[in-house]
């Protein structure tokens, strides 16, 4: 048990990583107001950009950019993940992107931003015109 | 290096290119772009498929400057460029067949940005099926999710909102899953590229270590994936998605876009994961109990829709269902049937949404089935194609939907107690087709009772019947010609897994 917490302790970005990955899960699932959802996602994603990146870090050694000519591979940390973050926060950015201009035109059309009351108005008349 | 191996990278490319430039054309130059990219996009894949096939060879190719294990690479044998010409092939006819209707369901202005996302629905298929990096892959999956949102949402009506919206909720969390499955992957392996991930996923495995940590993740990633493409029970929101869109839409989504996800995961277990270590991690299993509960399931809602496309669209669900059962079984006879299932459902189901929207219009833009009833006397070539299309999905010799029954019944023997799960949910999902596909179609085929609404007899316009008539055509050629189909797909598979 010690040993478990002294690990979880340790591994702190992945414990809160993990923890903003279930939170923006929740959010995303369970919350009723699409806006909501929106934030849950972005939430869910950060959990995943710091788990990503925190994988790239290697204590004491150094940003992988060349300045003072050393090229050894050992005095950097590694930069794919950080590759990785970057392009996920370009599909991260996209996605929220397309949710919110699709929340702006549900908004217009139906005035309510409520999940449970959109379906409502869906499931109304069913067989009716396409 | 012959000149035709680049041709995968030209169509990735020239789809690329074709969807940034028709963001600054008109809708009338940006459709005849994207007509012109998926023909030309079938003749590449179609080229490049002859060239592997010839000399039965698969090959990688270097994406960048990079060589493996850092740079970017696709891979691809026989079966990559064969699902890509599919894809590529069953979007043509569905714009082709939808066109008419879309210029109606679309407001003019928008019009052009329903093309600019059939081109990149496109491009992020030919990514899907030929990428040999899993976050490539991932990048590629979300854009197909955009892309496939905004073809379900540029219709205008509130309904498709809502629809929208609950298929992006879903497509999200599928996405967040996989993406977190690939990070488990990464910081296991410290790998990215599909033969490097294999080997140090399976001397991992055979060291004993990470096990766990393993199966986490390849259940994330299958999970992320299954939800995507529409697994029972992750299947909520395939109705609405599928019923509210412009029936193009319906038929690029349903038929195509679900089926790249699915062409992933099959890359990921055989290539990535290989199909021992998946079978030894339990998730296959788990894959085929899910496989033979939506087969059914799907099959028992579709009987209670009282919409002909959302009928149409619970359908979608039993026959994903087979593919993941397929996909349990775990065998290679198994895998051929998952294929033939693929091809059977990508031909067939786009060819329901036309022709039901086609009967739909003739019965006073109705959907329910008493409208509906002796739609195909109104628009005879609507209701053959929904004819040829119901006997198909129904499993009847001749159609290609029989073939894939067949092989599953098949490789169903010798496989312990999954042997009768598997033939019983076969003959059960059989019946169940038959109740709604089989009644439906006697219902449009009635003779128009006297006192009846009074419809109008249309005449069909050329440009829709075409391309439903080709689906069709293609239908009975897989049906009829199962075996120089057989025969590829078993190549494909000799180089798929190698």
């Amino acid at each position: 048990m010690e040993q478990l917490f002294g690990n979880l302790l340790y591994n702190y970005e992945e414990v809160v990583a993990v923890i903003l990955f279930s939170i923006g899960f929740c959010i995303l699932l369970f919350s009723r107001n699409l806006i909501k959802k929106v934030v849950g996602l972005d939430i869910m994603d950060t959990g995943v950009f710091l788990l990503l990146a925190s994988r790239g870090y290697i204590a004491g050694r150094h940003v992988p950019i060349i300045v003072d000519g050393i090229t050894t591979a050992e005095y950097y940390i590694n930069p794919i993940p950080a590759g990785l973050v970057l392009t996920g926060i370009v599909v991260s950015v996209s996605v929220s992107a397309l949710m919110l201009s699709l929340t702006v035109r549900i908004y217009r059309t139906y005035h309510t931003l409520d999940v449970d009351s959109l379906y409502m108005m869906m499931s109304v008349s069913k067989g009716g015109k396409q | 290096m012959s000149f035709v191996q680049n041709f995968p990278f030209f169509s990735v490319i020239l789809s690329l290119l074709c969807a940034v430039t028709s963001f600054f054309l008109d809708a009338r130059w940006a459709k005849r772009l994207t007509l012109f990219l998926l023909c030309t996009s079938i003749g590449l894949q179609g080229s490049v498929l002859s060239f592997c096939y010839r000399n039965h060879m698969s090959y990688e190719y270097l994406m960048g400057h990079f060589a493996a294990p850092w740079g970017n690479e696709i891979a691809l044998g026989i079966l990559e460029p064969l699902f890509a010409l599919l894809f590529a092939t069953v979007m043509l006819c569905c714009v082709l067949g939808g066109i008419k209707r879309m210029e109606r369901d679309v407001f003019p202005g928008k019009q052009s940005y329903y093309w600019i996302m059939v081109d990149l629905a496109h491009v992020s298929l030919l990514a899907l099926c030929y990428t040999n990096d899993i976050f490539t892959g991932y990048v590629f999956i979300e854009i197909c999710t955009i892309a496939s949102c905004a073809l379900l949402s540029i219709r205008e009506n509130g309904r498709a909102l809502i629809a929208a919206v609950r298929y992006m909720v879903f497509a999200l969390i599928g996405s967040g899953l996989f993406l977190i499955g690939v990070i488990f992957t990464y910081s296991i392996t410290g790998q990215l590229l599909f033969p490097q991930l294999y080997e140090t996923i399976a001397s991992l495995w055979e060291a004993g270590t990470y096990r766990f940590s393993m199966t986490i993740a390849i259940g994330l990633m299958v999970v992320g994936l299954a939800i995507k493409s529409g697994m029972f029970p992750f299947h909520f929101w395939m109705p609405d998605t599928y019923g509210r869109a412009t029936p193009a839409s319906s038929g690029i989504l349903s038929g195509v876009i679900s089926k790249g996800y699915i062409f992933l995961l099959i890359k990921i277990i055989y290539r990535v994961v290989g199909i021992e270590i998946f079978a030894a991690s339990g998730v296959q299993t788990l894959l085929l109990l899910f496989g033979i509960a939506g087969m059914v399931a799907g099959s028992v809602s579709a009987i209670f829709a009282k919409r002909l496309t959302t009928m149409v669209a619970f359908s979608s669900v039993a026959q994903i269902g087979y593919i993941y059962m397929g996909l349990g079984m775990g065998t290679q006879a198994a895998l051929i049937a998952v294929f033939f299932q693929i091809f059977s459902h990508a031909l067939t189901k786009p060819m329901l949404f036309l022709s039901a929207s086609q009967l739909a219009n003739v019965s006073g833009g109705r959907q329910d089935f008493r409208s509906l009833c002796g739609a195909g006397h109104r628009h005879p070539v609507a209701g053959f194609t929904f004819t040829v299309g119901a006997l198909s999905m129904v499993g009847i010799p001749l159609f290609a939907g029989f073939i894939p029954k067949l092989y599953f019944a098949t490789s169903a023997f010798g496989l312990g107690w999954k042997t009768w799960p598997v033939l019983l949910a076969l003959a059960v999902s059989t019946v169940l087709n038959v109740m709604y596909f089989l009644y439906t179609t006697i219902l449009i085929w009635l003779p128009r009772e006297e006192g009846a609404r009074n419809h109008n007899r249309v005449m069909p316009q050329v440009e829709t019947i075409v391309p439903a008539a080709l689906l069709a055509g293609f239908n009975l050629m897989v049906g009829i010609h199962s075996s120089a189909l057989t025969a590829l797909f078993t190549q494909g598979i000799d180089l798929f897994c190698q």
